[in-house]
């Protein structure tokens, strides 16, 4: 898919908050051996999807060097909202000082919700409707007691400011697409507090399915190969799923690296594919290609053909993505329950 | 818990946007009807995100409210620009802490209205993060 | 403008009070101020209480206390100043009985606190503050005065020579009826005891206590104890808006005021009874009351200068630390206090030969501070 006016970024920011539980430490509780990631992010016990939306956006907006009162559309993408109603897009915007000429929603599409916001913000600039649209991908995602998602379940997230493609963006969308299903892999319904999995039947009628598919559907729509990239970056659940998908896709392990951020920061759901993204903006030059695939249970993929461009140099300012991964406290499975309200909500 | 006495402060507390006194440049956070030097006239002023912590404190026994959080650090900041401010230090522990501390404004949960009210945000400072 | 008299004085113990109403306590202290003064044709009424709507939802104070003494008619009117609002209310009736609209006044203070959660008591407190920028950070009362207490430790003293304000408060409540805690406490287990706000410590703060004090103010004759100065003042609520937190500009407002009005100097103060709700706050309220330089208040407690037979002897009662700290009532106490020194009728805790005295109470962390003076007539 492509707009008919080129998208491009103009300022990004990710964020992870500071607090770890080591993996270790779920197996000490309840036993178990291996784990799909060494270690992942918790939330402080004053964070939540819509504080950690907005340190991402006011990294975003600072770095994008525009006007914040000239940004059209906040869209936050998560599937921990901290309000059932009551969007949290609203509180980012007021926060930024986007409001109010703006239009602000809560996408819903679990792991994909993110880029799903990312590519309606693209759809919306490349239309002419707004000068600049923000998409944030960001969770604090529930991980029930001893079930294989509590080794995972983090929180972390990004944020987007897309603009038409100028000597100011950063990185532009060369084409983008998506790709979806109705496959009830992964699900939470309305008033639980946890969400339910197929176990195995999340990985190849999924994960893997809808991220070969839009994969490939992109790839051969663009006329790419996986060598015509510098990074790429996939949905990481875990730290296993990208790295088989992406030899499936046929990418290497140098590609993907710089964006896997899983083994220590966990998967942070919503955030995930878009703070993979953030890492490799973090350290990609001018003229780099980047390949992005997301995933979100239920099911679906977006994927994204981003070219990097020269005002990166001058837009990535302050705090990378890696000093909040590196600023971390370990803390105790108590204190982890603590953080998530399991003990007091 | 009042929804409008939350949301007439918002902006200042999720921006840190404060007043400057049109006659003689004073500048306050919060707002203040009359300056101290009797004038009504204010414009708007941005906050430094950025300051130093003067003194501070743990707090064991909170107010109603604040149950959940503690203990936590509540401190007098002084921002770049001059400004004092009290506000929670957070993201560290009381023994890392000392004056002099750099310290940056993040946007922070303050307190919940039970389980069915309404959530209420606003400004906290953790060290500066490079 | 009359010169006043204390004619009369009301007390009872304070502690928790778990079988009686706050107007049973009340009552109790107002009856014996009666007693005392000789008289029951009082025409006016004032009652001191800060946390009444909270702690008993009780508004309409004054009306309520009017009708448990049994006195419908009586004009009667609730004064609420935070913790300050014992030494505020005094101010009024002082002015009423001056002006001559007055002849009989009763002020008497009254808190119960035994009725609420310790919580509860420690959100009572920080409403004192303002509430959106300052209460909002979930700050408590105990919290403010910690930050002033640990920059009063960076620059001039040691945390015991602060801590020994509480020390010298239970010293002093040895052997004093109306004292909740009449009972030494030495500067090791203060030390000891828990933080409750970093750097202050437990055992550095007031506690929570039910009391209840009534004083009969009448014009001047020419024996007892009048009231030679009473003064008022106010600051900036918060500390972030003060050039210098250390300095309580409230409490030396009101004192110049006072002594202004009484025609004395800090050096004509025979005996102090200040506002040491925290060790800090009563620390800074003898420098800013001008009776010791600023920065050496600690130390002279601590060199025992505050005792009974120092430079200024200082809460001789117990102070609000051991004597308690019923909030709106507290005020009322050390007036009351002060003016038993100068009858010669305070028993065991007889500052002999004191002639001229002072109450200071303050509210918030000094944001409203009343002094009032006290001198023993011929």
């Amino acid at each position: 898919m492509k707009t008919l006016r080129q998208v491009g970024i103009v300022g990004y920011g990710a964020y992870v908050p500071m607090y770890r539980l080591k993996a270790s430490e779920v197996n000490r509780v309840w036993g178990g051996v291996g784990a799909p990631v060494e270690e992942k992010s918790v939330v402080a016990l004053d964070e939540d999807t819509v504080t950690i939306s907005v340190e991402c956006a006011k990294q975003a907006v600072k770095r994008s060097k525009i006007n914040p009162a000239d940004i059209g559309a906040v869209y936050v993408g998560t599937e921990s909202k901290p309000y059932a109603v009551k969007p949290s897009g609203t509180i980012v915007a007021e926060a930024i000082g986007a409001t109010p000429n703006v239009s602000t929603a809560d996408y819903e599409f679990a792991c994909k919700a993110g880029t799903e916001a990312m590519q309606n913000c693209i759809g919306l600039v490349g239309s002419g409707m707004y000068k600049y649209a923000m998409a944030i991908g960001a969770d604090t995602a529930q991980g029930k007691p001893a079930d294989a998602l509590e080794y995972t379940a983090a929180c972390g997230g990004a944020a987007y400011i897309f603009a038409e493609r100028s000597s100011e963006t950063i990185a532009y969308v060369e084409a983008s697409y998506s790709y979806v299903t109705d496959t009830p892999d992964f699900w939470r319904r309305a008033k639980q507090m946890y969400p339910r999995h197929g176990n195995r039947f999340t990985g190849a009628p999924a994960y893997f399915k809808h991220i070969i598919g839009a994969g490939k559907a992109l790839l051969d729509e663009a006329g790419y190969k996986p060598e015509d990239f510098n990074w790429a970056v996939f949905h990481q659940p875990n730290v296993k799923f990208p790295i088989n998908v992406s030899r499936m896709l046929g990418f290497t392990l140098d590609q993907i690296n710089p964006g896997l951020v899983a083994g220590n920061v966990g998967n942070t759901y919503a955030g995930s594919t878009p703070v993979g993204l953030a890492a490799i903006l973090d350290m990609a030059e001018p003229g780099d290609r980047i390949f992005a695939v997301s995933y979100g249970s239920g099911a679906g993929s977006d994927a994204f053909i981003f070219t990097v461009q020269d005002a990166i140099e001058d837009k990535r300012g302050g705090p990378k993505l890696s000093s909040y991964i590196e600023r971390k406290k370990y803390v105790d499975y108590s204190t982890y329950l603590r953080h998530r309200g399991q003990i007091i909500q | 818990m009042s929804v409008p006495r939350y949301w007439r402060e918002e902006v200042p507390r999720y921006r840190l946007q404060g007043k400057k006194c049109k006659a003689c440049g004073a500048k306050y956070f919060p707002a203040r009807p009359v300056c101290t030097c009797g004038s009504t006239e204010f414009g708007e002023y941005k906050l430094s995100e950025t300051g130093e912590v003067v003194t501070w404190t743990v707090i064991r026994n909170p107010p109603m409210g604040y149950e959940k959080y503690k203990p936590y650090m509540v401190g007098l900041i002084e921002l770049d620009d001059g400004i004092k401010i009290l506000s929670q230090v957070v993201d560290v522990d009381p023994e890392e802490v000392s004056a002099g501390l750099k310290v940056e404004a993040v946007f922070r949960k303050v307190k919940e209205d039970g389980k069915e009210g309404i959530i209420q945000y606003g400004y906290k400072f953790r060290p500066v993060v490079e | 403008m009359r010169k006043v008299a204390v004619a009369g004085i009301g007390l009872i113990k304070v502690k928790e009070y778990w079988d009686r109403p706050i107007g049973s306590l009340f009552q109790e202290a107002a009856y014996k101020a009666m007693k005392d003064a000789g008289t029951n044709k009082i025409d006016s009424l004032y009652v001191a209480n800060m946390s009444g709507a909270l702690m008993q939802d009780q508004l309409n104070m004054g009306t309520v206390m009017a009708d448990v003494i049994a006195k419908p008619g009586l004009p009667a009117t609730r004064i609420e100043a935070g913790s300050a609002s014992g030494g505020v209310a005094f101010h009024e009736a002082v002015k009423a009985v001056a002006s001559g609209y007055s002849d009989c006044v009763m002020v008497g203070g009254v808190e119960k606190m035994s009725d609420v959660l310790p919580e509860v008591v420690t959100s009572s407190l920080v409403m004192s503050e303002e509430q959106e920028y300052t209460a909002y950070t979930g700050v408590t009362k105990a919290g403010l005065s910690a930050m002033l207490h640990r920059l009063y430790l960076d620059i001039y003293a040691s945390p015991e020579e602060v801590g020994m304000m509480a020390v010298k408060s239970h010293d002093h409540a040895v052997g004093c009826r109306h004292a909740q805690y009449p009972f030494k406490m030495s500067i090791e287990r203060a030390m000891a005891s828990p933080m409750e706000a970093d750097p202050i410590r437990m055992m550095e703060c007031s506690g929570i206590g039910d009391g209840a004090a009534a004083l009969i103010l009448v014009p001047a004759e020419d024996s007892g104890v009048e009231v030679a100065g009473s003064a008022v003042a106010t600051d900036y609520c918060s500390l972030a808006q003060r050039d210098d937190p250390l300095t309580f500009n409230a409490v030396k407002t009101a004192a110049d005021r006072a002594y202004k009005m009484a025609g004395v100097k800090p050096s004509d103060i025979n005996l102090a009874e200040v506002h040491d709700d925290y060790t800090i706050n009563g620390v800074l309220s003898l420098e800013a009351l001008g009776l010791v330089e600023q920065g050496k208040a600690a130390k002279l407690v601590a060199e025992q200068g505050t005792a009974r037979d120092g430079k200024i002897p200082t809460n001789t009662m117990g102070g609000l630390k051991a004597r308690g700290n019923p909030l709106g009532a507290t005020g009322i106490y050390q007036v009351a206090e002060v003016a038993l020194q100068l009858r010669g009728a305070a028993g065991d805790q007889q500052i002999e030969g004191a002639e001229v005295g002072l109450a200071q109470n303050m509210g918030g962390i000094a944001s409203i501070c009343a002094v009032n003076v006290l001198r023993r007539l011929a």
